[in-house]
């Protein structure tokens, strides 16, 4: 690991002021992806600010009836929040699904959704990689590519994002919102947060330097059944193949969004249209475009039955 | 600063082959993810350093150590409570797990200044040879083990499995949201997932918790 000096920041103005003293400085939360990149000198910040005192570690219930989930929420108690369980169910799902329970524990709201790809070419130093190294290539295209993206990919990269919890949020319409080192806010729509590689696949959100996530805001609740469905190589603790987040109300329309098969949670508003027509249908408006590997192309099969599974659950 | 012991530097020596290998340049990608070795009494230039207090199975201690150092490597290396482990040291495998603030957390993907006022228990802290901990005594009774390197991991995993189904945090096999999860043996094994046994101890595992959490085997 290289080495890097550390504060504790106490507030997110203290954060966001320490993010512009400091132009290669990280946050770190829950630690979980950062060390672990850091470990392989994957990342290489030079100063580390630690937001975990920032107290946003509160769940909030807004007057419009939607919910305010602090940057800070680990995983584990945004999972087990009572109102998420009754209301977003489809969230609670998905975070379940994703990692262990250690590290449900540790894994914030915002680190989660800032997790980078578990592409193995980007962990292995010694490879090309465009998104580690931009310029240097892809070892994925016409390498091991079986975990790969099969939509929305690019020349440049293939990667996928692992995230369950921002599949799930994606369905939920969320809400990012941040503060930059200025002191400015905004908020950034969940479906505009994560960015397709194009050509630039080492610039993965529509975050500044700098800027500090501090909640996720959710709409209020649209009812419907919730679920999460993960396929994966084994039962428990491994990352998806494919996964499929959906809301499905009683008349059989609803909304959709496949983890696993793309460079963000994958939802296109035109494919939740299909949704009361059934999985072949809204496949092909999901898959539209699709250009799966050699290696990967069983994933566009495994997610139409996979959306086959959660239609047939969803109507009881 | 608490230094290295010696009993680091003669280990550190053996990894490294030479006391001179110090210089991080020599190190294997492997030694750099560790604790670099930093001389006793010795500043080395350009490395930052920290005063850490916390709470260790009951006992307050502060030491001062190079920012890098995660959680694991300061109780192993610097507290010498190596009944944790270190298995991948990426989170993967769950031998390093110990409970801060009352949660199990892995302790290889967090640093150990992260950690100013914490409370941690080990394995150390949850029982010993004579006085064993009724998880430490259901593993030993259920043979919930093989070689033992994944054990201390399980058992405080274990111990904090049960607080979590009692506090009614749900699992990925929960499969009614909204009422309390139940102490089921699908339940304890997806919540024991994050930790890997690689002599296969599952079922005995499984067996030793049930016996604990006051369970018919
Ligand atoms: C073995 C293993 C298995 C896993 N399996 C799964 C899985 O199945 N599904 C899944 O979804 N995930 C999985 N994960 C990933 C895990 O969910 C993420 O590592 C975790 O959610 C990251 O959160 P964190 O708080 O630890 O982030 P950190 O590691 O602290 O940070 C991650 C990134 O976010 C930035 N950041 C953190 N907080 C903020 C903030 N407030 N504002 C701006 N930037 C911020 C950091 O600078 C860093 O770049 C797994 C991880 C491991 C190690
Ligand atoms: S797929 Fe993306 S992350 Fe993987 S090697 Fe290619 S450029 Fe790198
Ligand atoms: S050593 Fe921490 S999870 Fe393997
Ligand atoms: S007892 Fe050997 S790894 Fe579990």
């Amino acid at each position: 690991m290289k080495s890097f000096t550390y504060e504790r920041a106490n507030s997110p103005a203290d954060a966001a002021a320490a993010a512009a003293r400091h132009a290669d400085a990280k946050f770190i939360a829950g630690g979980t992806n950062l060390l672990d990149l850091m470990k392989l000198e994957i990342e290489t910040p030079a100063h580390l600010i630690d937001v975990n005192g920032l107290a946003l570690d509160k769940i909030e219930s807004m007057p419009d009836g939607g919910l305010k989930i602090g940057a800070l929420v680990r995983n584990t108690d945004l999972a087990a929040d009572k109102r998420v369980r009754r209301d977003y169910g489809v969230l609670s799902r998905a975070l379940l699904a994703g990692a262990s329970g250690q590290l449900r524990n540790m894994a914030t709201t915002a680190g989660n959704l800032l997790q980078r790809t578990r592409c193995p070419y980007f962990y292995d130093t010694n490879q090309p990689c465009n998104k580690r190294r931009p310029g240097s290539g892809c070892a994925a295209i016409g390498g091991f590519n079986r975990q790969h993206a099969v939509v929305g990919a690019s020349e440049a990269c293939i990667a996928t994002h692992p995230s369950d919890m921002a599949v799930a949020m994606r369905t939920l319409d969320a809400v990012v919102e941040t503060v930059r080192p200025d002191g400015a806010t905004r908020t950034i729509p969940i479906a505009e947060f994560h960015h397709l590689p194009g050509n630039t696949p080492h610039v993965e959100t529509a975050l500044s330097q700098g800027e500090l996530i501090t909640a996720v805001t959710l709409p209020k609740p649209i009812g419907g059944t919730h679920i999460y469905r993960k396929v994966r190589d084994r039962a428990s603790y491994a990352f998806a193949l494919v996964s499929v987040a959906a809301i499905v109300q009683r008349d059989g329309t609803g909304r959709v969004a496949l983890g696993g098969v793309a460079h963000k949670p994958w939802r296109i508003e035109s494919a939740d249209a299909q949704l009361p027509r059934g999985a072949k249908a809204v496949a092909a408006q999901l898959f539209a475009g699709a250009k799966p590997t050699r290696q990967n192309a069983f994933k566009l099969s495994l997610a139409e039955r996979t959306l086959g599974a959660v239609l047939t659950e969803a109507k009881g | 600063m608490q230094g290295p012991s010696d009993f680091e530097l003669s280990r550190r020596k053996l990894l490294l082959g030479t006391a001179a290998s110090v210089a991080f340049s020599a190190a294997s990608a492997e030694a750099r993810a560790q604790t670099p070795v930093v001389p006793a009494q010795a500043a080395v230039p350009g490395i930052a350093t920290m005063k850490v207090s916390f709470n260790v199975n009951g006992a307050p201690r502060e030491i001062a150590l190079d920012m890098r150092t995660t959680l694991l490597d300061a109780l192993r290396e610097h507290l010498h409570l190596t009944g944790t482990k270190k298995g991948c040291d990426h989170g993967q495998c769950g031998a390093c797990t110990v409970i801060a603030g009352g949660r199990r957390i892995n302790s290889c993907m967090t640093l150990a200044v992260m950690h100013e006022g914490d409370s941690i228990t080990t394995i150390e802290g949850l029982g010993t040879p004579e006085n064993m901990h009724p998880m430490q005594a259901a593993f030993v009774k259920h043979d919930g083990f093989q070689c033992g390197y994944c054990t201390p991991g399980q058992i405080c995993s274990a111990v904090a499995v049960l607080d979590e189904i009692k506090a009614g945090i749900p699992s990925h096999v929960t499969a009614d949201l909204d009422a309390a999860p139940q102490l089921t043996n699908a339940e304890l094994r997806e919540r024991m997932s994050g930790n890997i046994c690689r002599c296969g101890a599952y079922s005995n595992i499984a067996e030793a918790i049930t016996e604990v959490a006051g369970r018919p085997t």
